[in-house]
């Protein structure tokens, strides 16, 4: 390599890489780091003589275990996990079905009905929540996990119906042809044939479509009021923030916990993931 | 069985009319080849026998039974496609055995058919792997196993050898052609190569804009081509054609243009007497013409300059200008020639070939 090329390097894209991970991990390390602090450090002003606010020499363990002992925490996870998985599972099979239909069989208006489709994608939840939140109340489903597992599905299958879409789209036609001269019926044909091809498609739809449940933040602040209904992200700040005391610690331990799950489901999954969302189906 | 008959059978695509009017009948254990440029029809008329397109009017019958409204699971058929459509999840000895659960066949059953069709392609030894872990040609292989597994009473194949590599795809259309013979399947078979159409259809259908040309066996297309297109299409390299126009002199007919002057031979005048005065194409195959030697007083003769030589090592090719126009010679290896040289060429007479200049139907 001629002489200089190192340098370059370094300055367009080593260091520039270096800023990027820099300025996205920071705030997971801030979660981690204060998760582990002790009170005392976390509430030592400023200016006092040993301030050090990106390091601790006394690790601690106290938060999560108040979180576990004092709070509903690991009713929160049950809960959350329980939406998350039921509302994806509604969704997926929804949106593998609807993407099918509309990707290969040809009926009357079936553009503008994957265009209408889309479209409720982006209507804003802040603005869907209040109507919502009246049909919730007339079925008497607030409170319970139903609220939000029938709601969920409202942004998720449309999401998913696109998703997969796409996917069975890039699948090709004559996989499904030949099957069905092989004596396969349609419904047969998308069984043993089309769904096995588009897996890569589903996982990415299902870990998509189980990160947004996951996260979901205000249906189920709205849906939602006693402690031992909520999910981790709503009872993680309504709990442990206290008129205008924030508990930091076990605020940062609940975030960290909380956000383990998806790290872990996108790691097991990645494989398949990456290879969804470029779509490689090999012929 | 594998009897087929097309009777009027007519396709309209949003408005495109891509099949007009196709009528044929394909006899039990015979191999026709359906062959034109992209965009013929010759596909579309291919899966509409399939059952995967509907049929805009006419009737397709397989044995006599009208199949109009079968789906493709019930008409008995095998189908191969251009890029194999293996499934990519199962293995080689699943992908056969496929049609054959499906049509809940006893497992004994299953086992020995795909054994045999295995054999048969030499593909015994790659039935637990995947698609993607064969070669175009084991995967063209394995489309072909998938096929004759179900001893079908008609194969249908779509332009199966066109993602293979020139080699290999001269060494299939070798094993294809053996296979049939063995078998003696029904066959019906779509490719825009003349080649393959020539060597492995008993009869050929050639198509253009979803009109049949002409149906009948590969040397009769070669020989009586019914009008322009098929005789440029069928033939490799393809045939010459010369605007000419006919006049009378002395009692016999000439044929001329700005750098051609030759006397037709009497057979041929005796078809053009009503054409004296009018314009016609004049069609010449590459191997019907010949540099001139002393023996060619019968036949017709003209000057040429050679423009470029290529050597095939079995043949020379050669493009000449003739007058204005081009033509191309399929010559002897041994002849010594160069570029811009000068050459009087003969021309079989006897394999001459007219069409009208309008219409382009052979006279």
């Amino acid at each position: 390599m001629i002489e200089g090329a190192l340098w370059r390097k370094w300055v367009f894209f080593y260091a520039p890489m270096a800023l990027f991970l820099l300025f996205l991990l920071f705030p997971f390390y801030w979660m981690v780091i204060t998760s582990m602090r002790p009170d005392g450090e976390l509430y030592r002003p400023w200016n006092s003589i040993n301030y050090n606010p990106f390091w601790t020499w006394k690790p601690t363990l106290d938060h999560v275990r108040y979180l576990f002992e004092e709070t509903l925490f690991s009713r929160w996870l049950w809960n959350t996990t329980f939406i998350a998985l039921a509302s994806t599972a509604i969704s997926l099979v929804c949106g593998v079905f609807a993407g099918y239909a509309l990707s290969r069989l040809s009926f009357p208006f079936a553009g503008s009905l994957g265009t209408g489709i889309f479209i409720t994608y982006l209507v804003p939840q802040t603005l869907l929540f209040i109507p919502l939140a009246e049909i919730i109340r007339n079925y008497r489903l607030g409170d319970t996990p139903w609220s939000l597992i029938l709601t969920y599905p409202t942004f998720l299958i449309p999401f998913c119906t696109w998703l997969m879409m796409g996917y069975f789209k890039a699948v090709p036609r004559e996989l499904e042809e030949c099957a069905r001269i092989d004596g396969a019926s349609r419904w047969q044909a998308m069984l043993y044939i089309i769904i096995p091809v588009a897996i890569p498609g589903i996982l990415s739809a299902g870990i998509f479509a189980f990160t947004l449940s996951w996260n979901e933040f205000i249906y189920a602040l709205v849906f939602l009021s006693s402690p031992e209904q909520k999910t981790v992200p709503v009872g993680v700040t309504s709990e442990l923030i206290r008129g205008d005391v924030f508990f930091w610690g076990p605020l940062m331990a609940g975030a960290l916990l909380g956000s383990i799950p998806v790290a872990v489901a996108y790691s097991f999954f990645v494989e398949h993931y990456v290879s969804g969302l470029t779509g490689s189906v090999k012929g | 069985m594998g009897q087929v008959v097309l009777k009027g059978i007519n396709k309209f695509y949003d408005g495109v009319h891509a099949v007009k009017d196709v009528n044929l009948q394909i006899r039990d254990k015979e191999f026709v080849v359906f062959v034109g440029p992209s965009g013929c029809g010759k596909t579309t008329t291919l899966r509409m026998i399939a059952g995967l397109e509907a049929i805009s009017s006419g009737d397709i019958s397989i044995d006599g039974n009208v199949v109009n409204q079968l789906p493709p699971m019930d008409r008995d058929i095998a189908m191969v496609f251009q890029n194999y459509a293996l499934y990519p999840h199962m293995s080689v000895y699943d992908n056969m055995a496929f049609g054959l659960k499906m049509r809940k066949f006893a497992k004994g059953e299953i086992e020995k058919r795909v054994r045999d069709a295995a054999d048969i392609l030499g593909i015994g030894d790659l039935l637990k792997r995947k698609p993607r872990q064969l070669s175009g040609g084991q995967r063209q292989r394995v489309a072909l196993g998938r096929a004759i597994v179900r001893h079908p009473r008609v194969f249908l194949f779509d332009e199966p050898l066109s993602n293979l590599d020139a080699k290999l795809r001269v060494q299939m259309r070798v094993e294809l052609k053996k296979l049939h013979q063995r078998l003696g399947t029904t066959a019906i078979y779509v490719t825009h190569d003349q080649v393959e159409a020539m060597t492995l259809g008993d009869r050929v259908v050639v198509m253009r804009d979803g009109v049949v040309q002409q149906v009948g066996e590969p040397l009769e297309l070669y020989h009586s081509p019914s009008n322009k297109f098929v005789a440029g299409f069928i033939g490799s390299p393809a045939m010459n054609f010369v605007p000419v126009t006919v006049t009378e002199a002395n009692g016999s007919l000439i044929a001329e243009n700005s750098g051609l002057r030759i006397k037709l031979p009497v057979e041929t005048a005796q078809r053009l007497r009503g054409h004296i005065g009018r314009d016609i194409t004049l069609g010449v195959r590459p191997e019907d013409l010949t540099v001139a030697n002393s023996a060619d007083v019968d036949n017709p003769c003209f000057d040429a300059v050679a423009e470029v030589v290529e050597q095939l090592g079995s043949e020379i090719l050669l493009d000449m200008k003739v007058g204005d126009g081009v033509m191309v010679a399929s010559i002897e290896p041994t002849v010594r020639v160069k570029v811009r040289d000068k050459l009087r060429i003969a021309m079989r007479s006897s394999r001459l070939h007219v069409f009208d200049a309008g219409t382009g139907a052979a006279i």
